[in-house]
């Protein structure tokens, strides 16, 4: 084996690892209003129902990840409900698109950004809440001001870890959207395909070792960055 | 700025259903724990909605459940400075400092960070974190807050119960000074006889939910009636004296009053100011004959005014010393020996050391309210 050839990458393999990151981010960033929200929901609502609301955020955790990317593909797909209406009203799709791939990653990935924002929510002490009103803050702000400052190190945490779970996401997005190069072949669709072919190894072993380094950048910024807010949030 | 506090509230077993009016100063909510203090200061702030009832502060109606009015917290304009001081721990006291100021609408902002800071003596800890500073900072600093908000009132929940003596007695100066100082009514929390014979010029007083008795520290303290709920231990009269000399060789100061003369450790306040002075009923002896040889050096000629219930060994007496009044706790037995009956000429002996800073509080008649001053022993 050469192992010079460990750094060139082919232009197929630098598309999967840029359309890789694409998907992740956007994943992460569209989904993260809704994980905030959801957390309050979980963590503050009482409402009847809240029960059956904690399990279908946490389905994805525990279904089969075929079974999540069947199940979206039966929703989203252009015979699907949800799919048929986003063509016709505003000619839009996630079929076998790469936003299909960020969709499938967002829905895998919900359950664990929900998680640690949810816990970072229930450890807020309320009477600093309770303060900030007495002291003329209204709700909005309250949580703007105080509530939001406090949870950034859960919002963060659930973020990076969202996104690691986005970048290793397999099965609902290869069962939802398929695996076309260029379009929806991501780093793990990419060493599958690589694995299935005769001398492909050395692709394999490239794109692994991407894939290892940037899970690794971006635990290690989580880490740093969840350390720099902490400290801002003990007020030390 | 008048208060007007009536309300109902049921909490599981327990009910809150109270009633009081009082006028500026400081109003002290007086009672043992469990009483319902802080559940009817929460009604007054907006943490707590009352079941029925109304609440008006300075002719402004907070809530009135007959007319469905509730104004919620943040809109009340009433500031909180709670037990323990809550402070923002991702905002450094600056930015603490001026959180309900932001919040005030220009036009109403009636309180200066700079003001507040020289009030406070907290300028060194501007741009400070709050995790490291010391307990009594911390709560310099949530009274500072609450004051840049520019309230109409101010609500104080035991604000020196957690804090050691010498922390209280760093806080207790600003408190009285806000007191005399701001024109805002300030209503405090407390289960703390010293506290509140110190800094009230109102006292209303808690026992299950409800107020049993509003009115000046003198009068609730010297009721008996009322003794088992201003506390068991510190239970005792306040009287209301002028300082009439300084005694430099012994180091005392003589004390007068329609009660007679009492001399106490020596402080420094010139003579003829006005000072409160508490006495516990556990540290007054009742005597039939002025007795000789005695090293207390209080002796104070009365009757008999009303004799308490009977609770256990020991029986609470009020004694009548020409129109003003003293408690004293005796034994059962001693009741019956000296045959304490209302009417009886006793003496009452108070000795001079069991008066201490904490039972005094310095009054300065003003039109229409009263002013208690840090005094020094």
């Amino acid at each position: 084996m050469n192992w010079s050839l460990l750094f060139h990458f082919s232009p197929a393999e630098l598309v999967a690892i840029r359309l890789s990151l694409k998907v992740a981010i956007w994943a992460v960033t569209m989904s993260l209003p809704f994980g905030v929200f959801i957390a309050l929901v979980l963590a503050r609502g009482r409402f009847y129902g809240r029960e059956v609301l904690d399990v279908c955020v946490h389905l994805p955790l525990i279904l089969p990840p075929v079974v999540t990317g069947y199940c979206l593909l039966l929703l989203f797909g252009k015979n699907g409900p949800l799919g048929r209406f986003l063509w016709e009203t505003i000619g839009f799709t996630f079929a076998f698109r790469w936003t299909g791939a960020a969709l499938a990653s967002a829905v895998v990935a919900f359950p664990l950004m929900v998680r640690a924002i949810r816990l970072s929510i229930e450890a807020v002490d309320r009477r600093l809440e309770d303060a900030a009103g007495t002291l003329g803050a209204s709700p909005p702000w309250v949580f703007a001001t105080v509530t939001l400052p406090l949870i950034l190190p859960g919002i963060l945490a659930g973020a990076i870890l969202a996104f690691a779970r986005s970048l290793g996401e397999f099965g609902a997005t290869i069962t939802f959207v398929s695996n076309i190069p260029g379009e929806t072949q991501t780093l793990p669709t990419a060493i599958y395909t690589f694995t299935q072919v005769p001398g492909g190894d050395t692709g394999a072993l490239r794109l692994t070792l991407v894939s290892v380094l940037i899970s690794s950048a971006a635990l290690f910024l989580s880490e740093f960055l969840a350390r720099r807010v902490k400290r801002r949030v003990a007020g030390i | 700025m008048n208060l007007e506090v009536d309300v109902y509230r049921r909490l599981g077993a327990f009910t809150l259903e109270a009633r009081f009016t009082t006028g500026g100063g400081l109003t002290a909510l007086f009672g043992p724990s469990g009483s319902g203090k802080t559940s009817l200061i929460n009604t007054i702030s907006g943490l707590l909605r009352p079941d029925r009832g109304r609440v008006v502060v300075g002719g402004r109606v907070l809530v009135d459940t007959a007319q469905g009015i509730f104004v919620p917290k943040h809109r009340r304009r009433v500031g909180y400075i709670f037990q323990e001081p809550r402070l923002f721990p991702h905002l450094t006291v600056r930015q603490n400092l001026l959180y309900g100021h932001w919040f005030t609408p220009a036009t109403a902002r009636r309180e200066r960070l700079d003001h507040i800071v020289e009030l406070l003596g907290i300028g060194d800890l501007l741009d400070r974190g709050p995790a490291l500073l010391s307990g009594g900072e911390k709560q310099r600093v949530a009274i500072g807050r609450a004051l840049l908000a520019s309230p109409h009132l101010l609500l104080m929940d035991e604000p020196l119960a957690a804090l050691d003596e010498a922390r209280k007695a760093e806080i207790l100066p600003y408190i009285e000074r806000l007191r005399d100082e701001s024109q805002v009514p300030i209503v405090y929390v407390s289960h703390s006889v010293p506290e509140v014979t110190r800094l009230a010029t109102t006292m209303v007083l808690l026992s299950e939910g409800r107020v049993a008795a509003t009115g000046t520290v003198t009068e609730i303290m010297g009721r008996l009636d009322l003794a088992p709920v201003t506390s068991r231990y510190e239970a005792g009269a306040v009287l209301e004296m002028r300082v009439a000399s300084h005694d430099d060789v012994y180091e005392l100061t003589t004390l007068r009053s329609n009660a007679g003369e009492l001399r106490i450790p020596r402080i420094d306040i010139s003579t003829g100011a006005s000072l409160r002075v508490h006495i516990r009923a556990r540290d007054v002896v009742l005597a039939l004959k002025p007795t000789e040889g005695l090293s207390a050096l209080n002796v104070l000629s009365g009757q008999i005014g009303e004799v308490g219930p009977i609770d256990g060994p020991v029986v609470d007496v009020r004694v009548e010393l020409n129109g003003e009044m003293l408690l004293a706790r005796v034994t059962r037995l001693s009741l019956d020996r000296l045959g304490l009956v209302p009417g009886r000429p006793v003496f009452a002996i108070i000795k001079t050391v069991a008066i201490d800073r904490r039972s005094l509080g310095q009054v300065r008649s003003m039109p229409d309210h009263i002013n208690i001053d840090e005094i020094t022993l």
